[in-house]
C-alpha cells in the first residue's frame, strides 16, 4: 500500500499531534500473577505451566502479593494514588493464546491512578526541555502465551496454517501503564514519546521491579496519536501503534505516523481508528484490525478473585523503600563527582552510571571509574554485543585495578592486559598480575641498562636531549618500554632518562 | 423489556462463539425472550444507594507468597491436547491480528 | 454379617474399626450394587458416570493394610464414596456431564478429592449430573439422565441427580455433590437423602468446574445427618488455593449432630420463611412442612413467620449473576487445549473450530444460558442486568441478617414440588429454574443449608425435603436442628424414609 506522508516540517506546521503511550511491563517476580509457576524467560514450551495457568477447568487463581507490590510501588514512582479498594475484572474475548478466553485483569478500579512523570529532552540547541506526561491509570494483568505461525511465509499469522502455542508466557505479571492524552509537544512529539518511555523504563528499572528487556518483550509500548487542525483544540482520530519495541521505534512510529495521518487528512480522507503495526525494518506502520463498536468485553469483577485493599501503612511503608527518582539522583552524582554535563551526559547514555557509583563505593576516583567504564570496558561490550554491565568485569574489580595503578604496581596499559584476564575469568586482578607477570620491572639495573640501550640505539634522540629538547625523550621512554614489554613505569625511566643525559 | 431479535441473538451466538444454525436459532430465541422477560422484573428493585455483592462472604488481600511450586510435566500439561506438536498445542490457523 | 450397602458411614467406619469387615468388602458389595442396578443410560438408576473399579479396590486394599498396620488415616479410612462429575480427578474422567468434555482426563484432584483421598476413603466413580451443573433434574446430562430410585420414570433432581440417587438407591453411603442454586439440597429432597451446601468459602471450591463462582460450593450427600458431619469435617477448611475460601478451622459438626440427634431443641428460635410458600407449591409437600415445624415445637423450639421481602426476586437475581459467570467460565471449551474438537469441512480456522465445536459440545440449557449471561454483561445492558441483580443480591442477603437478628435458623420446604416425570419440563425453562425457588436465596447470601428427608407426600407417595438455613458460619446449627428432624422422624416411621422406598430390580445389562 502506497502512503502519502506529509514532510514532518509541514505536518508541525498544519497539525497539533496528541500521543498517548500505554507501557505493558512484564514484573519479575519468581512466579506468575496467579500461580506458583516460574516466570524464567526461554524454558522449554509448555514447562512453567499448571492447572491455573493453563486454564484447566477447576483451576483457581490466587494473587501473588509480590505483583501488588510491584505495582503498588511503580503507582508511587509515577505519582500515583493508590487505591484504597480495588478489583481484579476479567476481559472477555477469544483468543487462542488465552488460555481461559478472558484475561484477568482491572477495569475500572486500576490499583494506581491520577499521577505524573516529568520527562527531560534535549533541543537541538543543546538545551533541555521537561514535559509533565500525566499518567491515567497503571493496573495489574496477566499476560498471554505466545503463537508460533506456521507454514506460509516468514512465520506471520496471516497465511500460516497452523499455529503451535506455548503457555510459558501466560499468566506472567503484567503492569499495564496508560498516559493521559500528551499535548503541546508539537515538533517535539517524536523525542517526548521516546523521552517518557526511557524515563520510565529507568524508573522501572531503579525500581528493581522488571528486567524492562524491550528486546525480549518484557516491556511493550504501544503508541496512541492523533492529529487536530492546529490550534484547533479538539483531539482527532487516532491510531495505536502495537508492541513497538525499542525507543528508537517508539521516537520514529511517532514520526512516521505524524506524517501518515496528515498525509490522509491533507488528502480529504479520514484516518480510520484502528490498530497498526510497526515495522522494525523500514520505520513504517501497516493496518491491523479496525476497532468497531461492537468490540465488547464484558468486563466484570473476577468472582475468584477478593479485593485488593492496601492499607495506607502498607503503602507508606513502600513508600519509603523507593529509590531516589533518577533525575534527582543524576542532578546529586553530577554534583558529587564533578563530573561536566557532557561527561555526566555519556556516563548515563553508557548505561554506566551504577557501574560507576559503585565502582567509587568500591574505592576508586570518579574520574578513574568513568575512563575505566566509558573508554575501555564500554569498547569491550560493543565488540562483545553486550550491555556494559554483562561484560564480565565487576565495579569492585575495576576498583581493585585502578588501586593496582595507584600504587604503581601496573600502568594503564597494564591495566588494559589485567581487564582481558577479568573477561577471560582467569581469577582476581592480583591474580592475574601475576600469572601474566604483568607487575612493573622496579629492579634498577634492569631497567638502567634497558636505557642505556636505547641511548645507544638512538643517538640522535640522545644528542637532542642533551641539547635540551626533553621532550624527546618520548621517543626513547617508548623504546625502553618496548624492551621491557610495558613492565615498567614510565615515570620513572623518564627520570632515568634525564638523570643519565642530563 | 426490549424484545431480543433474532438477530441479535445470533450476534450474541457469534460473541459466545457458538455456532447456531437456523433451526437452532428458531428454537432458542422465543426461550431465550421468555427468560430475559422474567429476569427483567429485577429492574428497579434496589435503589442506587444500594452497593452491590459479588462475594456472599466478604474477604480482602488474600494474597499468595512469591514462591515457587511446581509445574505440570510438559506431557501432562498436553495430555488433553487434541493436537500436539514439539512440545506445543497445535492449533488450527488463527484469524485476526497478533495480539 | 447383613447387608452393607444399608449401613451408614457411621456404621461402616464402626465396622471398620471393630474388625468386623474390610474396606475390600465393604468396596466390593457397593460395586457389587452398582453393577446390579445402575444400570446404563438407557435402564436402571444410572446414577455413575464412570466407575472405577480397579482403582477403588485398590484403594480399599491399601486401607486395609493400614488398618492391620493400625494406622488408619481417618475414622472414615476404607469408606467408600462417590464424586460428582464436576471435581477433577486425577487420573479418572471428568466430563461434567458434557460432551465437550468427553474423555478428559485431568492431571490434577480437586482440593476435596485430594483431602478425601488423603483421609483414605475409596472412591467408586463419578457420578451424573446435569450438564455444567445446569438443571433440576440431572436430564440435561450428555450421557442421558440419572432415574430417581423412588419412581425410575422421575427425575431424581439436579444437578446433583447421581450423587443424591448413588446413596438413595445404595451404591455409595456418601457421595459430594456441589450447590450453586440447590443442586444438593433439592436432589436430596425429592430422593428422601441429606444434603448439605455449606458456608460460602467453607469448603475448597479448586478443582471444582465453575459454574458460578460466587454462587458454588461442594457438600455432603448422604443419607443421615451425622454421616454428612462426618464429611463436611472431613472436606472443610481453608484452602490457601481457593482465594474465597474461609481461613477457619472446620468443627463441632458431628458434635452438633450428636447432640441434636437427642432431640432437645429447647430454647432454638426458628423462622418460617413466609415468602417460601403459596401458589405452585405442592399440598403434599406443605402438608409435610407444616408436620415438621410442629414436631421443632414439640422438641421445644420457639417458632415464629419470618418475612423475607426481596427473596421473590431471588430466582430473576439468580438467573441473571448464573449465566452471567457461566459464560465467562465456560469460553474456555475452545477445542484448543483439552476436550472435544469438532473440525468442519474444508480449511477451518481456529475461530471456526471453536464454534463448531461449541455448538456441537453443549447442550441446550448451557447455550441458552451462555447467550443469557453474554447479553447480560454486554456493555449497555450491563448496569441494568448484572449490576442491578448484584444490588438486589446485597437486598436479600440483608433479608437474611434481619431475620438472623431475631431467630437462629430459618426452615422452608426444600423444593416445591416432589419428583416429577422425566421430561415434563425439559423445554420449559422457566418452569424448571422454580425447582430451585427455596435454595437459592442461601446460595446468594453464601449462608449454610441442609435438606433432611420431611416424609412422603400424600398425593405421589414421593419424599419431601425440609430445608433448614443458618447464619453464614454457623453450618453446625444445620446439624443440630437437622439431626433432631431426623431422629424425631425416623422413630416416628419405625426406620429411615429410605426403607418406604421400592425395592430396585437388578438391570440386565
Ligand atoms: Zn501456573
Amino acid at each position: 500500500m502506497t502512503e502519502t506522508l506529509i514532510p514532518f516540517d509541514e505536518v508541525i506546521e498544519k497539525f497539533d499531534p496528541a500521543l498517548g503511550l500505554e507501557v505493558h511491563v512484564e514484573l519479575n517476580t519468581n512466579t506468575k500473577m496467579f500461580c506458583g509457576c516460574p516466570t524464567e524467560f526461554g524454558a522449554e514450551p509448555n514447562t512453567q505451566v499448571c492447572p491455573t495457568c493453563l486454564g484447566l477447568p477447576g483451576a483457581m487463581p490466587v494473587v501473588n502479593g509480590k505483583a501488588v507490590e510491584s505495582a503498588i510501588r511503580i503507582g508511587l514512582a509515577m505519582n500515583c494514588e493508590i487505591a484504597e479498594w480495588c478489583r481484579f475484572a476479567r476481559k472477555n474475548y477469544f483468543y487462542p493464546d488465552m488460555p481461559k478466553n478472558f484475561q484477568t485483569s482491572q477495569y475500572d478500579e486500576p490499583i494506581a491512578f491520577e499521577g505524573y512523570l516529568d520527562v527531560d529532552i534535549q533541543t537541538a540547541a543543546g538545551e533541555t526541555e521537561t514535559y509533565r506526561v500525566e499518567i491515567e491509570r497503571a493496573h495489574m494483568e496477566e499476560d498471554t502465551g505466545k503463537s508460533l505461525h506456521v507454514g506460509g511465509s516468514d512465520g506471520r499469522i496471516h497465511g500460516a496454517e497452523y499455529s503451535l502455542v506455548d503457555y510459558n508466557r501466560a499468566g506472567i505479571p503484567l503492569i499495564e501503564i496508560v498516559t493521559k492524552p500528551i499535548l503541546g509537544t508539537g515538533d517535539k512529539a517524536p523525542l517526548v514519546a521516546k523521552a517518557y518511555v526511557a524515563a520510565l523504563r529507568e524508573i522501572l528499572l531503579g525500581l528493581g521491579v522488571s528486567d524492562v528487556r524491550m528486546e525480549q518483550g518484557s516491556m511493550r509500548c504501544d503508541v496512541n496519536l492523533s492529529l487536530a487542525p492546529k490550534g484547533s483544540g479538539v483531539l482527532g482520530t487516532r491510531t495505536e501503534t502495537k508492541n513497538v519495541n525499542s525507543l528508537r521505534s517508539v521516537e520514529r512510529a511517532v514520526r512516521y505516523e505524524m506524517s501518515r495521518h496528515a498525509g490522509v487528512l491533507l488528502g480529504g480522507g479520514a484516518v480510520l481508528q484502528e490498530t497498526r503495526h510497526f515495522h522494525e525494518d523500514n520505520g513504517t506502520t501497516s493496518p491491523g484490525r479496525v476497532k468497531s463498536d461492537a468490540e465488547d468485553y464484558r468486563y466484570f469483577p473476577e468472582p475468584d478473585l477478593v479485593p485488593v485493599a492496601p492499607s495506607r501503612e502498607w503503602v507508606e511503608e513502600l513508600r519509603s523503600t523507593l529509590p531516589e527518582p533518577p533525575a534527582v539522583r543524576r542532578a546529586r552524582l553530577q554534583k558529587e563527582w564533578g563530573f561536566s554535563d557532557l561527561e555526566m551526559r555519556d556516563t548515563v547514555g553508557a548505561g554506566a552510571l551504577d557501574l560507576v557509583e559503585q565502582t567509587i563505593a568500591a574505592g576508586a576516583s570518579p574520574q578513574a571509574a568513568r575512563k575505566w567504564w566509558l573508554a575501555e570496558l564500554s569498547r569491550r561490550a560493543n565488540d562483545m554485543g553486550v550491555d556494559l554491565s554483562a561484560v564480565g568485569v565487576t565495579p569492585e574489580q575495576v576498583a581493585a585495578v585502578q588501586a593496582l595503578v595507584d600504587s604503581g604496581k601496573i600502568n594503564d596499559k597494564l591495566a588494559r592486559q589485567v581487564f582481558d584476564g577479568l573477561v577471560a575469568g582467569e581469577g582476581t586482578p592480583e591474580e592475574i598480575v601475576a600469572a601474566r607477570g604483568l607487575e612493573i620491572v622496579s629492579d634498577e639495573g634492569a631497567l638502567s641498562a634497558a636505557v642505556d640501550k636505547a641511548i645507544a640505539d638512538n643517538p640522535d634522540v640522545a644528542d637532542k636531549i642533551r641539547d635540551g629538547k626533553v621532550a624527546a625523550a618520548g621517543a626513547l621512554i617508548g623504546a625502553v618500554m618496548k624492551e621491557m614489554r610495558g613492565q615498567a613505569d614510565a615515570g620513572r625511566v623518564r627520570e632515568l632518562i634525564l638523570e643519565k643525559l642530563g | 423489556m426490549p424484545e431480543i431479535s433474532r438477530d441479535e441473538v445470533a450476534h450474541l451466538a457469534d460473541l459466545a462463539r457458538i455456532d447456531l444454525d437456523d433451526a437452532e436459532l428458531d428454537h432458542l430465541a422465543p426461550q431465550l425472550n421468555v427468560i430475559l422477560e422474567s429476569v427483567a422484573s429485577i429492574r428497579g428493585v434496589a435503589g442506587d444507594d444500594v452497593p452491590p455483592t459479588s462475594h456472599p462472604i466478604p474477604l480482602t488481600n488474600v494474597f499468595r507468597e512469591d514462591v515457587i511450586t511446581p509445574s505440570l510435566t510438559p506431557e501432562q500439561a498436553l495430555s488433553g491436547a487434541p493436537e500436539a506438536e514439539d512440545g506445543r498445542f497445535r492449533v488450527p490457523r488463527i484469524l485476526g491480528d497478533e495480539q | 454379617m447383613s447387608d452393607l450397602t444399608r449401613k451408614t458411614a457411621a456404621e461402616l467406619a464402626d465396622a471398620l474399626a471393630a474388625g468386623e469387615t474390610t474396606s475390600v468388602e465393604i468396596t466390593q458389595v457397593h460395586l457389587d450394587r452398582i453393577a446390579a442396578v445402575d444400570g446404563d443410560a438407557t435402564a436402571g438408576v444410572h446414577a455413575f458416570l464412570h466407575v472405577d473399579v480397579e482403582g477403588a479396590l485398590e484403594q480399599a486394599r491399601a486401607s486395609d493394610e493400614r488398618r492391620a498396620a493400625g494406622r488408619p488415616l481417618h475414622l472414615l479410612d476404607g469408606v467408600p464414596i462417590a464424586v460428582k462429575d464436576v471435581l477433577t480427578t486425577q487420573g479418572l474422567p471428568t466430563t461434567c456431564g458434557s460432551r465437550i468434555l468427553e474423555g478428559w482426563v485431568p492431571p490434577y484432584d480437586a482440593t476435596v478429592v485430594t483431602k478425601v483421598k488423603a483421609a483414605g476413603l475409596p472412591i467408586l466413580g463419578k457420578t451424573n449430573m446435569d450438564e455444567f451443573a445446569m438443571g433440576s433434574s440431572t436430564e440435561h446430562s450428555a450421557y442421558g439422565p440419572t432415574r430417581n430410585p423412588w419412581d425410575q420414570t422421575r427425575i431424581p433432581g439436579g444437578s446433583g441427580g447421581g450423587s443424591a440417587a448413588a446413596v438413595a438407591s445404595y451404591e455409595a453411603p456418601l457421595a459430594l455433590g456441589t450447590d450453586t442454586g440447590g443442586s444438593i439440597r433439592q436432589p436430596g429432597a425429592v430422593t428422601g437423602t441429606v444434603g448439605v451446601k455449606p458456608t460460602y468459602g467453607g469448603v475448597s471450591r479448586y478443582g471444582l468446574v465453575a459454574l458460578a463462582n460466587s454462587l458454588d460450593q461442594v457438600g455432603p450427600v448422604t443419607r443421615t445427618v451425622l454421616d454428612s458431619a462426618l464429611l463436611h469435617e472431613l472436606i472443610g477448611g481453608h484452602d490457601p488455593l481457593d482465594s474465597t475460601s474461609v481461613d477457619q478451622p472446620v468443627g463441632g459438626l458431628v458434635d452438633a449432630a450428636r447432640q441434636g440427634a437427642t432431640g432437645d431443641l429447647a430454647g432454638l428460635k426458628v423462622g418460617v420463611i413466609k415468602e417460601l410458600a403459596g401458589d405452585g407449591w405442592q399440598p403434599g409437600v406443605m402438608a409435610r412442612f407444616q408436620e415438621t415445624v410442629e414436631l421443632l415445637t414439640e422438641l421445644g423450639a420457639a417458632v415464629t413467620e419470618i418475612s423475607c421481602p426481596t427473596f421473590v426476586h431471588s430466582l430473576a437475581t439468580y438467573y441473571l449473576i448464573l449465566p452471567a459467570e457461566c459464560s465467562s467460565n465456560l469460553a474456555k471449551f475452545d477445542a484448543m487445549r483439552y476436550g472435544l474438537r469438532v473440525v468442519p469441512d474444508g480449511d477451518p480456522s481456529a475461530e471456526a473450530v471453536m464454534k463448531a465445536t461449541r455448538d456441537a459440545g453443549f447442550g441446550d440449557e448451557v447455550k441458552r444460558r451462555i447467550m443469557i449471561g453474554t447479553y447480560a454483561l454486554s456493555s449497555g445492558y450491563y448496569d441494568a442486568y448484572y449490576g442491578q441483580a448484584q444490588k438486589v443480591r446485597t437486598l436479600i442477603a440483608r433479608d437474611f441478617t434481619a431475620a438472623f437478628e431475631q431467630v437462629d435458623v430459618l426452615v422452608s420446604p426444600t423444593s416445591p414440588t416432589t419428583a416429577f416425570p422425566i421430561g415434563e419440563k425439559v423445554d420449559d425453562p422457566l418452569a424448571m429454574y422454580l425447582q430451585d425457588l427455596a435454595t437459592i436465596p442461601a446460595n446468594l447470601a453464601g449462608v449454610p443449608g441442609i435438606s433432611v428427608p420431611a416424609g412422603l407426600a400424600e398425593e405421589d407417595g414421593l419424599p419431601v425435603g425440609f430445608q433448614v438455613l443458618a447464619p453464614a458460619l454457623a453450618d453446625d446449627r444445620l446439624y443440630r436442628v437437622g439431626a433432631a428432624v431426623e431422629a424425631a422422624l425416623t422413630s416416628r416411621w419405625g426406620g429411615h424414609l429410605l426403607e418406604k422406598a421400592p425395592v430396585l430390580e437388578g438391570v440386565v445389562r
